[in-house]
């Protein structure tokens, strides 16, 4: 019944979505109020009716109910309760009605939350967000539908990928979802906008904490990611420009332009047809990076398999949502009169290259992700892109956007003196200076972009919290903090991305025990190899006893498990964190002569890649609490220098 | 003004590219065949253990004698190989010279095997932990190299040899004598 209950909720939902699109469209004709009145109440009904949905595919889970296809396909009654709960969204029918789920929540706390659009283009905004969520009912509903029975219940499931058994899968999806999906809200913000040809800084100030609020998931959903990849596929990289990652990373740059060009659009009545795009782009590159690694058409670890069928109707939807916005965009913006013009040198031009570059950025990973289809199509050649495109091609422009970060943000509004700039940033410069001949004598012989990125990383440290100095820091703006901890978060996230490149130390070797091994500034000793077991699993657990110096020893268990639901092995490694980097170990297989492939690795300060990840997070979060809270000094909205993003 | 406008198209036009593109690559199918890249290079030194008890080692030097060979990929375990000995057999009574390697297997289980399903091999080797098949750039059972006289992989061919690739492996063989 449970299935059943959630079929039919899906269903109403998707009838509640046709109707809210119905009442949106035509509270946009002269006698629109009364529909407008009836549109909040149908949005909160059908994200109650989703939710309803996902609450009923939670249960048939949690219970292990076998007559569900999906869970004898994705799960078992061995599996740890935890698991039985997220696999509910480690697959492809689960994950998308997640999407669907957040979707129409989004869609229901606009109806409900926002009061600054005007009437006209709320109605088309909340049509917008109700157009797409029909499509990804009728997508779940045709062909991936969850609750879909079996003739006969198997006597247990298959089992749940032992790759996705980890805590983080409990949060990671959900958290990345919010993210990808919220930026639906200014997708549908700008087709409203472009509807009734309302785009101004009131528009902008309006879809400004929602950006806000997606890409602080967004974040967190990308920092949490990469730290997964880091420790549980056990390469020892953080990053691997892996088209899922990419496909991440894509909405997050456009997300984050979109947040700077919002500003200007809220403050300065600029960049109007800039940000409408980039709302549109943003949302855009969230569906594309779902579909492309859904579909199985490029490869990659988080690609579930689709049968073209379904990948050829997301494709479908693709085109009517992201071409029909885009098509909207060229008849439209040309009547959208343009914004207030400014002087190239001033906090706008600033937030115009900042653009520029993160489109740039944007670009090189779109390029490099699927120029191996294009390959493919074209010659039938096979080839992947990996970090040596990406890191010659995005690196350097990524360093000149961390440099802008410690200009930009003392620029005042409007016109600019460049000698004023210059004092202002004399201090950070000095220091960056310093910074340089430092690491000049004391890390020798360091790559280029290391070797830049760890200066900056220093120089753009103390610029980001420039714009606090002499402030009286109880009466600054929570938006301003906002800023200023973002800003200092890319600094701190360059600073572990530059030292774990440069620094880290690797070794493989293969040992019996009772052999050490040294490994950066540790010695390690292998002092057991030992069969353990856990419910769904069994494994050879390494006991490694690391010491440096005086310091207590530290034990590091790293260990080879082999899953029996389905059959796999995975390897975990085992990583001790300390101040200055973390000691990080992973057993492979047995070798002959009773040796073991062990592999170390000493990554100095790598954590700080994910602290300034979870600083940026954190900043974004004050900015919203800033732009959403009451305000109690109204008066900074005029102020240009004092003025943060 | 003009120019303007048609550039406010040009989003869409680069979508319509992207769209185009990855349509395509969802409406042909996926090729998952993994082509060695040794075909045109020289048959790799090793020495691997006869699977038929009592012979010598089999060793890649004897490749090199003139004489064309189809290298057969094989184990006792593998159901396409079944499907494929029939061929084998009349390669073999076309005068092809078979070689055999046999992956991650027993003798025992070989023997049967041949047993069960004829053997057109002069020699077996004893491939148990599969390093001369990733060295051949094989993935999988069962595969087929063609080697000409001077010990160079000339073709391959993935999966098992059905009844329609018989003449065109005689007509290759031949051609590389």
């Amino acid at each position: 019944m449970i299935a059943e209950t959630g079929l039919a909720a899906l269903w109403i939902a998707a009838a509640l979505a046709l109707l809210q699109a119905c009442l949106g469209l035509g509270a946009l004709g002269r006698e629109g109020a009364p529909l407008m009145r009836a549109v909040r109440p149908v949005a909160v009904v059908q994200a109650l009716m989703t939710l309803t949905a996902f609450g009923a595919l939670l249960l048939v889970f949690w219970r292990t109910d076998l007559s569900v296809k999906l869970v004898a396909e994705e799960s078992a009654t061995t599996l740890p309760a935890m698991y039985r709960i997220a696999g509910a969204w480690g697959n492809h029918e689960g994950s998308m009605l997640l999407w669907v789920t957040i979707l129409a929540l989004s869609g229901a706390a606009v109806a409900l939350l926002e009061r600054r659009l005007p009437e006209r283009t709320l109605a088309a905004t909340i049509a917008a967000q109700a157009v797409i969520a029909l499509g990804f009912f009728a997508f779940l509903l045709f062909s991936s539908n969850p609750f879909a029975r079996l003739p006969v219940p198997p006597v247990e499931g298959s089992g749940f990928n032992p790759l996705l058994q980890d805590p983080g899968l409990a949060f990671h999806p959900p958290t990345l979802y919010v993210g990808y999906v919220g930026l639906s809200v200014a997708f549908s913000f700008a087709v409203g906008a472009l509807l009734t040809r309302d785009v101004g800084p009131a528009f902008a100030r309006a879809m400004r904490p929602w950006v806000l609020g997606a890409w602080v998931f967004l974040t967190i959903g990308i920092t949490a990611g990469s730290y997964w990849a880091y420790y549980e596929l056990g390469w020892g990289g953080w990053w691997f420009w892996d088209p899922t990652e990419n496909a991440s990373l894509m909405p997050w740059l456009a997300a984050t332009a979109l947040l700077h060009s919002v500003t200007v659009l809220a403050t300065r009545d600029g960049l109007r047809a800039w940000t409408v795009m980039l709302a549109v782009v943003a949302f855009s590159m969230s569906m594309v990076g779902t579909f492309l690694v859904r579909s199985g058409i490029l490869t990659s670890v988080h690609a579930f398999a689709l049968d073209p069928r379904r990948g050829a109707f997301i494709l479908v939807l693709l085109a009517l949502y992201i071409g029909g916005a885009l098509a909207l965009f060229g008849a439209r913006i040309a009547t959208v009169k343009e914004g207030n013009r400014f002087d190239p040198v001033s906090r706008e031009g600033a937030l115009v290259v900042n653009n520029l570059l993160l489109s740039a950025i944007l670009g090189i990973v779109l390029i490099g992700t699927l120029y191996p289809l294009a390959v493919e199509s074209m010659t039938g050649e096979k080839l992947s892109v990996g970090p040596p495109y990406f890191n010659a091609a995005a690196g350097p422009l990524a360093l000149i956007l961390v440099a802008l970060v410690a200009v930009g943000p003392v620029m005042r509004w409007r016109r600019e003196d460049v000698a004023a700039v210059a004092r202002r940033v004399a201090v950070p410069g000095a220091i960056t200076l310093m910074a340089l001949v430092a690491v000049l004598l004391l890390a020798p012989g360091m790559r280029l972009l290391p070797l830049l990125g760890l200066v900056l990383a220093v120089g753009t440290g103390a610029a980001s919290i420039a714009p606090l100095w002499k402030r009286n820091l109880r009466r600054t703006p929570l938006f301003t903090w906002g800023m200023v901890v973002a800003h200092l978060g890319v600094s701190v996230s360059l600073a572990g991305m530059a030292s774990e490149s440069a620094f880290t130390k690797e070794t493989l070797v293969a040992a019996r025990p009772g052999e050490t091994v040294r490994v950066g500034p540790y010695v390690v000793c292998f002092a057991a190899i030992d069969p353990v077991a856990a419910e769904n699993y069994t494994a050879v657990q390494a006991t490694l006893i690391a010491t440096r110096g005086a310091a207590q020893p530290i034990t590091l268990q790293p260990e080879q498990r082999t899953f029996d639901n389905p059959p796999q092995q995975t390897s975990e490694s085992a990583i001790a964190t300390r101040l200055d980097g973390q000691l990080y170990a992973v057993v492979g297989e047995q070798v002959p002569g009773g040796r073991w492939q062990l592999r170390l690795w000493w990554k100095p300060f790598v954590t700080l890649i994910w602290a300034g990840g979870a600083l940026i997070a954190l900043g974004g979060a004050l900015s919203l609490l800033g732009r959403t809270l009451p305000r109690r000094r109204p008066k900074v909205e005029q102020d240009g220098y004092a003025r943060a993003y | 003004m003009k120019t303007v406008r048609i550039l406010l198209w040009l989003p869409l036009v680069a979508f319509l590219a992207i769209l185009g593109l990855v349509s395509s690559g969802l409406l042909k199918p996926h090729d998952t065949t993994v082509v060695s890249q040794m075909v045109g290079k020289p048959l790799p030194a090793f020495t691997l253990a006869s699977a038929r008890t009592g012979e010598g080692a089999v060793t890649g030097k004897g490749f090199a004698d003139g004489r064309p060979r189809l290298l057969n990929i094989f184990g006792s375990w593998c159901v396409p190989c079944i499907a494929e000995a029939p061929q084998l057999m009349a390669l073999k009574q076309a005068g092809v010279t078979i070689e055999g390697i046999a992956v991650r297997d027993r003798p025992g289980d070989v023997g049967e095997f041949l047993q069960r399903n004829g053997d057109p091999y002069d020699r077996i080797g004893l491939d148990d932990q599969a390093v001369l098949q990733v060295a051949l750039g094989s993935s999988g059972v069962p595969e087929s190299f063609l080697i000409d006289g001077k010990g160079i992989i000339r073709a391959q061919h993935i999966g098992e040899i059905r009844p329609e690739d018989v003449p065109g492996l005689i007509e290759t063989l031949k051609a590389i004598r």
